[in-house]
């Protein structure tokens, strides 16, 4: 699975900013931003080249970080290629509780599910290309 | 043998006996030396050369706040200045203080009063007490340095402040009592668990005297665990002397009175009319040593009540319960007490959210609205929004089955809450 690097920020003014920044000093790119807003805060779920180095770095920055297991999937750009994938979760009853998409030059489009780990079995059992940490981390 | 063990474990009687004897000597101190106290005891007729019993005071009127302040800078005292040996103030929100003074016999009974609560914690001379209360006017530094010199104990006048220092003089002076707010010790913890270290290990102290502030029983088990030591609850307030007044021992049930230095009563919020033993009130306070500043019937604000029981421990001075709160720092919600010694004591159940929070009153349309604003610990789930509010969901329903009001609660990023160095600051009324 991957890391995924997720954010608690409150809906203050600049903190999006200040997250963003924290990561930059830290040398860290990010891969795919995905912001779940409420009222009084969001939630910021990050895929990027250095998760831990990036939870800790944000983590004495003040900021509340964590580290949250995602399973992240190649998916065939075309019309129908992310259903298929859904078809394939559904068929083997893996809820998801949610997922965000993100495009890579090389590799094409790909989708960060937080799904059980069993996911991973079926997916590849369909043929799917499910990512491994040395493709998305920095040596 | 604790410290003054012969006055705490003082036959009633002969206690009651000493009580009065030093009551009619300070009702008439008052009256001959007080321009105030003789003005306001006419005007109720109330003569300090017929006081027979203790309960005679009840004739007497009371001392407010106001009236202290009224009183600036040096109304209330009744030996004249060369005998003051020591000012404290305590500040109030509207700007003017109120002083408090000290003679020579005043300062040994002051550390008197807190020594011993330093002897119920097992304090003695092989001990390190480490003070950061705040030095200064606050009661709080002074008044604990005091009864750590009078206990004997090697005393460190750390002051408030700077965190990381505090851990590195509590680490190698090897304190064993920590003297400070309740929440300045959870801030320490805190802040030594960040550093990477495990405050019991590192640190060697056996006891906390921790006051000036309300705290749960919660709290103090949050303390207790996080430090390995033992939390005593400690009472006392600048206008009748500082911490000292009363102090919890080791069986952790309510605070020891001094009684030998003051004389207690705890009355109805309302009427002003003396409430039984066991049942909560205004606590009331008239000192009986007291030279510089004798204070007739202080009304203090505090709410407790007198355990009716005698303490397992064998003393047989009075105690009063851990204080509900203040009147002062009661909220009325749309038209409902809280204090916010309640809303701590439904937080605290909750593991997830860290040891601090705030209340913040705002009014919207005529209507209050109260939001608690809680820190996440850093180990909750968060990228699960509905587990955020399923929190968020089960705190707010805790509160109502507790408060009968709905107070919305505002999850924040860890230390975004003010930490503090004296007293926390629990509530933020921006109502107008």
């Amino acid at each position: 699975m991957i890391d995924q690097l997720t954010v608690f920020l409150e809906n203050t003014k600049g903190r999006l900013t200040a997250m963003c920044r924290a990561l930059g000093q830290a040398d860290v790119q990010m891969h795919a931003l995905a912001l779940a807003d409420t009222t009084d805060y969001g939630v910021a779920r990050i895929i990027c080249d250095d998760p831990r180095g990036a939870a800790q770095a944000l983590a004495d920055a003040g900021f509340a970080a964590n580290i949250t297991k995602v399973v992240a999937v190649e998916v065939p750009h075309v019309p129908g290629g992310l259903a298929d994938v859904l078809e394939c979760l559904e068929k083997a009853n893996v809820n998801v509780e949610y997922c965000y998409c993100f495009v890579d030059a090389e590799k094409g489009a790909t989708v960060a599910f937080k799904v059980d780990e069993s996911a991973i079995e079926y997916l590849e059992q369909a043929g799917f290309t499910v990512l491994h940490p040395k493709d998305l981390y920095k040596a | 043998m604790a410290y003054q063990d012969e006055i705490t474990h003082m036959n009633r009687d002969e206690l009651e006996e000493l009580q009065l004897e030093r009551l009619k000597q300070t009702a008439i101190t008052c009256y001959e030396n007080i321009p105030f106290y003789k003005e306001s005891f006419d005007k109720v007729a109330f003569d300090p050369y017929t006081v027979e019993t203790l309960e005679d005071i009840r004739k007497a009127p009371f001392t407010t706040k106001q009236d202290m302040r009224d009183s600036y800078p040096y109304g209330l005292f009744a030996v004249p200045r060369e005998d003051v040996k020591e000012i404290h103030m305590s500040s109030g929100t509207t700007g003017i203080a109120t002083v408090s003074g000290y003679t020579e016999n005043d300062i040994h009974a002051w550390g008197d009063c807190f020594a011993r609560g330093l002897g119920y914690a097992g304090t003695g001379k092989d001990d390190v007490v480490h003070v950061c209360y705040g030095y200064g006017l606050f009661t709080g530094g002074l008044g604990a340095h005091y009864g750590g010199l009078a206990v004997g104990a090697e005393t460190i006048p750390m002051s408030a402040g700077n965190t990381k220092r505090q851990i590195k003089v509590l680490q190698s002076m090897g304190s064993t009592v920590l003297c400070c707010t309740p929440s300045y010790a959870m801030h320490i913890a805190d802040t030594a668990i960040e550093m990477g270290l495990d405050p019991k290990k590192a640190f060697t102290l056996k006891s906390g005297i921790h006051g000036a502030e309300a705290f749960s029983d919660q709290f103090r088990e949050n303390l207790e665990d996080k430090l390995g030591y033992k939390v005593f609850d400690v009472y006392g307030l600048t206008e009748v002397m500082g911490p000292g007044v009363a102090m919890e021992c080791d069986r952790q049930a309510g605070l020891h009175v001094a009684e030998d230095h003051f004389f207690i009563e705890v009355l109805d919020v309302e009427t002003h009319e003396p409430v039984p033993d066991g049942e909560w009130g205004e606590l009331v306070i008239t000192t009986l040593t007291k030279e510089a500043s004798p204070v007739i019937r202080y009304r203090t604000r505090d709410i407790t009540r007198i355990m009716p029981e005698t303490c397992a421990c064998g003393r047989t001075h009075r105690r009063i319960d851990r204080l509900h709160g203040r009147t002062d720092d009661m909220m009325i919600i749309r038209g409902v007490n809280v204090f916010p010694s309640q809303i701590e004591d439904v937080c605290t159940a909750f593991p997830e959210i860290a040891d601090w929070y705030q209340i913040e009153l705002s009014r919207e349309g005529g209507l209050d609205i109260a939001t608690l604003k809680i820190e996440i610990k850093p180990d909750f789930p968060i990228d699960e929004i509905r587990k955020i509010e399923a929190l968020q969901k089960r705190l707010q329903q805790a509160l109502k089955d507790e408060l009968a009001i709905k107070i919305g609660i505002k999850v924040v990023e860890p230390h975004t809450i003010q930490r503090s160095e004296g007293k926390a600051v629990r509530v933020v009324d921006l109502r107008d």
